[in-house]
């Protein structure tokens, strides 16, 4: 929650910003910045467990509402209303997730005459719903997908449905977004089951368990028109954004402009997502989302009715502060700009750094406390929009993003580099972090040369992602570089006070004198080519964990002797596994479905869990009898703790 | 010329000293003898370095073990190890143990000198290879010479253990040996840093001679510590129990607390010792060792000023505040699963070494038990032994309480930690993080206990108790009692009424601890104080 008290031009309005924004809370943090440099007061409103947070500690004023389950604190209406009268603030700016697409929210607001930073209640109720958004973007003559227009109440009519308009279908919350509560069924089965957790995960999430089936359309590319409207009409298109590296349907990694689109589609997709601005007298900022095939044809996906995650990238290529437009759309000004005044300058990245195991599905939450945190500012180019800093707790309440990453060039090219040297430099310690995906995915050579789709990352990574592969040479730089740093740290240990005599045979290896021990950046020249290593850990053994091109590598550095006395020494077993079911991460047991003495078949499920509001089905590994069950549900799990034994 | 037979020696303190008494006297080797002793002066040496012969030392490294001299190389800096007393040999003369063939130059054990990183260090090595390294009057001998050098110029000890037992054969001179060892453990306490690292078995009354050194590091898998082996148990208390389990690394480093430390194999713990001797200094004339820090010493730690969580009833881990704190996050951990509501071990300050004592709040609240006061105790004792300063982190919500413990003596061992602290006459910095409530806040470093520099985080409660506990004493069968835990939070659960009476100096933003430490310890550095003479003082056992 922000609380502005505003000093804009003639409106000396106490005005309020409510900020809650699932992913961890970046968006208050722009919407501060903007809103102090526009000479507005602020007031964040938090839960509990965000108490430190730091767009709490940018805000003028602070307002606790309630604990951390998002339900009873940034989901829960009354408390921000009340927050909001007892601030006195004038307007509401509701960042993204939560409430920020909740008509009933903005009417709530309308009845108190708060300001309410976005669209006004109608454009929230006509896109916030798919089914009725859908309809009302064929009246406008935009580009649909063939589909289902209906909620579908039980499992058979899903299966129905699914049949007559012919797999693959995609499964969807209505009243959802961002890949939340989303599945794709290929056949009947699939379809009862994407059913059931579709609608569980919509429930859980929006409240609200209405889903809708469509067609879905295979191998596409997700590009998005940024819309920017306002109170008189006049809507404007600001270009696209390329969004396709996706993994269960969440964006990775988003460009602007695309490589795909040439100037003609791009004026049809943005004339079109105009047009469905203005059906619905559409104001303020929001986003239309198209699926783009092969073809270059286009269809209507959905439209955000709030400030995507990945705007900053609009922002760069056009120059334009999204956030102060916003402000001044909800305050009644024209729109300052014309469709011909905007331009695409350059080219823009993003990168979502995610709290995440990237080696596990491409991405399964990841908890802890961000030991040591030091974002790549020192870089040019580089923008981080993060919410958190060095200490914070990522917990499991909400969704695992660190930060967005962005960097901008005046080429596709530059901007590429300055990606790679931010990737190198982003120093995260304490959870485990999605840098290994992101550098790979940035570097791939499909990726380069711009042929992606929604199934980029299963189609690259068939068999999951394993992290950099080394080859001959780079397997050799890091070796270098890993014996390189063991004997400098050996070496500092034979330097100490003159008065004990060192006479030890020292070993003569050529070292950059610059290495700072206790810092986690390596710096290195190898081979003339200059690279950015980072130090995970390292013991007096020789055991050296090092981040090499954005993947972890574990190498052991040994002297001669050691090394060959090292070959006496015995493999150590570790504890067989097969039969012990561990959670993946850490999160909170939904369901339990075996228990002692069950038999089980390969696949069947045995229990949920739900992490960073994603439900898990842990199915069994082989065919086996359930042992003991060490889980009930309701019970909160940490990462490899014991679940259920298989005899 | 012709092949010269020295004596065998029976006895006698410094045996190899003994020179060969049936040569002619005045008679001057001829060139022929004296190549002759030149060439078994290098058999003798080859056979030393054979320890107990090729298939012996093969069968050693099949259970995963290093050779006692490979050992010793690895430990110690590239040709640094001077060997003594390698013509030793054993002085038995029943059961057949005359015989040539059962005599090995140097015996079962390899003693001698060398460098870590240029610093010196006396070293023993025990040779299973040679009757499975047990003990003889000669093998102690030779202990005892290198331990007696080490106490006169003042460098650390630091035994390898790998061996059966006493040398049966000699009866009663291994016993003697045995004894021979302990006193110079006990006189060389205090006064060298003395370190055993277990790495074989270790059983019988041999066990107490790590057990008296500061340090007792363990192999795992190949490490045995047991007074009585599972065969005696069987017979004597019917239990069944495996080496592992009686007296394995496991067992040592979590449930009994004999050992500090397990490392995987033989080339991790020489390699770690190795890590571990750069913190030592060298005797207890010596100041603690400082290393080149590439780490500020004024750095702000921000994450520090989150880590105390807004519900007091929340756990944090202490060793988050460690790592931040320390150089370079490098924490030496001591019996890290041992008494896991204490944490100790050494970092270093600004290069200099330091131990660092915390109440871990993670494990049962952070409370003081028997087990976790004799931990603490014993690493102060140590760190003040050896001129190591000491930093305190405390958030300690008290004693546990219960029969278990009180019937366990927790009055006593509680008294340990509290008399080690306050005897202690090294630099002491005490920072109160969160709760230092009832006896436990006067033990833990205080200022009555003379701490140098005492200081609080703003989340600092120092009290007598906890605000229901408490509230519950006062106003006992009186209403309101909601209303009075909430004045007496106010009252209490901050830094102020300490803080007020100048029992803390200062309340620090947590971020600025580590630069104030750093400062703290530069001032200290020229502390002098001293304990009132005694003969010894009488730490409550």
């Amino acid at each position: 929650l922000l609380k502005i008290e505003a000093a804009l031009n003639t409106f000396h309005h106490k005005l309020c910003c409510c900020c809650f924004s699932s992913p961890r809370l970046f968006l208050p943090h722009q919407v501060m910045k903007t809103c102090h440099k526009m000479g507005i007061q602020t007031v964040a409103v938090h839960s509990d467990v965000d108490a430190s947070a730091v767009h709490v500690k940018m805000a003028n004023e602070a307002v606790c509402v309630g604990p951390a389950p998002t339900s009873k604190s940034y989901l829960n209406m009354d408390a921000i209303m009340d927050a909001v009268r007892a601030t006195g603030a004038q307007a509401v700016h509701p960042g993204y997730g939560f409430l920020s697409e909740n008509k009933e929210f903005a009417k709530r607001l309308a009845a108190e005459g708060v300001a309410f930073i976005g669209p006004d209640t109608y454009a929230l109720q006509a896109m916030g719903d798919k089914i009725e958004s859908k309809l009302i973007a064929k009246a406008a003559t935009v580009n649909t997908i063939p589909g289902y227009d209906g909620v579908v109440k039980t499992v058979e009519e899903a299966v129905k449905i699914s049949q007559d308009i012919g797999y693959p279908v995609m499964i969807k919350a209505s009243a959802g977004g961002g890949g939340k509560g989303m599945r794709i069924a290929w056949n009947d089965e699939e379809t009862r089951e994407g059913f059931r957790f579709s609608s569980q995960e919509a429930a859980s999430s929006f409240g609200d368990d209405r889903l809708l089936i469509e067609k879905f359309i295979d191998n596409p590319r997700h590009i998005e028109i940024q819309v920017l409207a306002d109170k008189h009409g006049n809507a404007l298109w600001l270009n696209e954004r390329e969004c396709s590296i996706q993994r269960r349907n969440q964006k990775v990694v988003e460009e602007a402009p695309s490589t795909f689109l040439d100037a003609a589609t791009r004026r049809a997709m943005g004339e079109q997502a105009v047009q469905l601005a203005k059906a619905v007298q559409y104001s303020s900022a929001g986003t239309v989302e198209f699926l783009v095939d092969s073809n270059k044809n286009f269809y209507f996906l959905e439209m955000n009715t709030r400030l995507q995650v990945e705007h900053p990238i609009t922002e760069c290529i056009t120059g334009l502060d999204l956030v102060e437009q916003m402000i001044r759309v909800a305050k009644g000004y024209k729109l300052q700009h014309k469709q011909e005044d905007i331009p695409i300058n350059g080219w823009a990245i993003e990168s979502r750094v995610y709290a995440e195991d990237p080696y596990k599905s491409f991405g399964l939450p990841s908890i802890g406390r961000l030991s040591r945190y030091q974002e790549p500012l020192n870089l040019s180019n580089v923008r981080v929009d993060s919410g958190i800093q060095e200490g914070s707790d990522i917990s499991i309440y909400y969704d695992p993003m660190i930060s967005k990453l962005v960097t901008y060039g005046a080429t596709r090219a530059e901007a590429l580099a300055s990606m790679e040297d931010a990737l190198d430099n982003y120093v995260i310690r304490g959870v485990t972090h999605n840098i290994s995906l992101l550098r790979e995915i940035i570097t791939h050579p499909r990726f380069i040369s711009g042929d992606i789709s929604t199934n980029f990352l299963p189609e690259v990574y068939p068999d999951g992602f394993k992290g950099h592969q080394l080859e001959a040479d780079s397997r050799r730089e890091l070796l270098a570089a890993a014996a390189a740093l063991h004997i400098t740290a050996q070496l500092r240990s034979q330097r100490r006070a003159p008065s004990v005599a060192t006479r030890c045979p020292c070993v003569k290896v050529e070292v950059d004198g610059q290495w700072n021990l206790a810092s986690p950046l390596l710096p290195l020249a190898i081979n003339g080519t200059h690279r950015m290593l980072q130090c995970l850990s390292r013991d007096a053994s020789g055991k050296i964990v090092l981040q090499y091109l954005g993947t972890s590598f574990k190498v052991r550095v040994l002297s001669k002797l050691a090394a060959q006395l090292n070959s006496y020494m015995p493999e150590k077993v570790p504890e067989d596994t097969s039969s012990l079911l561990r959670s993946p991460m850490p999160g909170a047991v939904v369901t339990v479905s075996v228990k002692p003495g069950d038999s089980v078949a390969e696949g069947q499920e045995i229990c949920v869990i739900e992490a960073m509001k994603m439900q898990n089905s842990l199915t069994a590994a082989r065919q086996a009898k359930v042992k003991s069950v060490h889980c009930k549900p309701g019970e909160t799990v940490g990462e490899g703790d014991l679940l259920v034994e298989l005899e | 010329s012709g092949e010269m037979t020295l004596p065998p020696v029976k006895y006698g303190a410094v045996a190899a000293a003994v020179p060969p008494t049936n040569l002619p006297r005045g008679c001057r080797w001829s060139s022929a003898s004296a190549l002759s002793v030149k060439e078994r002066i290098d058999h003798k040496r080859k056979t030393a370095l054979c320890g107990g012969g090729q298939h012996r030392i093969d069968a050693q490294h099949k259970k995963g073990k290093l050779t006692a001299r490979e050992r010793v190389e690895l430990l110690l800096d590239p040709e640094s190890f001077v060997e003594s007393d390698m013509f030793v040999e054993h002085r038995c003369s029943d059961f057949g143990m005359e015989q040539d063939g059962n005599k090995f130059p140097g015996d079962s054990v390899v003693t001698g000198r060398g460098r870590i990183n240029g610093r010196l260090v006396y070293v023993f090595s025990q040779d299973f290879t040679v009757f499975g390294g047990s003990l003889s009057g000669a093998h102690a001998q030779k202990i005892c010479k290198i331990m007696d050098q080490a106490m006169m110029v003042g460098a650390p000890v630091i035994g390898l253990n790998d061996s059966g037992g006493a040398r049966i054969q000699e009866g009663v001179e291994s016993l003697a040996g045995y004894a021979d060892i302990f006193l110079r453990n006990v006189m060389a306490s205090g006064v060298v840093p003395q370190i055993s690292l277990i790495m074989g078995p270790c059983a019988g009354g041999a066990v107490y001679s790590p057990a008296l050194t500061d340090f007792t590091f363990m192999v795992k898998d190949t490490s045995y510590l047991f007074i009585t082996g599972p065969d005696v148990v069987k017979s004597v208390t019917n239990e069944d129990v495996t080496q592992e389990e009686l007296g394995g690394a496991k067992t040592h480093t979590t449930v009994s607390g004999v050992a500090h430390h397990a490392f995987e194999d033989d080339v991790e713990a020489l390699l770690n010792v190795r890590e571990f001797f750069n913190f030592l200094p060298l005797s207890n004339q010596d100041a603690a060792p400082i290393r080149e820090c590439h780490d500020r010493s004024d750095r702000l730690v921000h994450s520090l000023d989150t880590i105390v969580p807004f519900e007091t009833t929340k756990a944090y881990d202490m060793l988050d505040i460690v790592h931040a704190t320390v150089d370079e996050s490098d924490f030496f951990e001591i019996m890290p699963n041992y008494a896991k509501n204490i944490v100790v071990g050494f970092a270093r300050m600004n290069g200099r070494t330091v131990g660092i004592v915390g109440n871990q709040p993670k494990v049962a609240s952070g409370c003081l038990d028997i087990n976790s006061s004799v931990k603490g105790a014993r690493f102060v004792r140590f760190c003040d032994a050896f001129n190591i300063p000491i930093i305190t982190f405390v958030d300690v919500p008290g004693f546990l309480p219960g029969t278990a413990q009180e019937y366990g003596g927790i009055i006593r061992h509680g008294a340990k930690l509290l008399y080690a602290f306050a005897e202690a006459t090294v630099p002491k910095i005490t920072v109160i993080t969160r709760k230092a409530y009832g006896g436990a806040y006067d033990v833990m470093s205080s200022k009555h206990l003379r701490g140098d520099v005492n200081y609080a985080w703003p989340t600092a409660e120092v009290a007598v108790m906890g605000a229901k506990g408490a509230v519950q004493i006062i106003f006992r069968g009186k209403e309101n009692q909601a209303e009075a835990e909430a004045e007496y939070v106010e009252k209490f659960a901050n830094p102020f009424p300490a803080a007020l009476r100048g029992f803390v100096d200062d309340i620090i933003e947590p971020s600025t601890t580590r630069r104030r430490i750093c400062r703290d310890l530069e001032v200290l550095a020229s502390k002098k104080q001293l304990n009132p003479w005694k003969k010894h003082a009488n730490i409550p056992l």
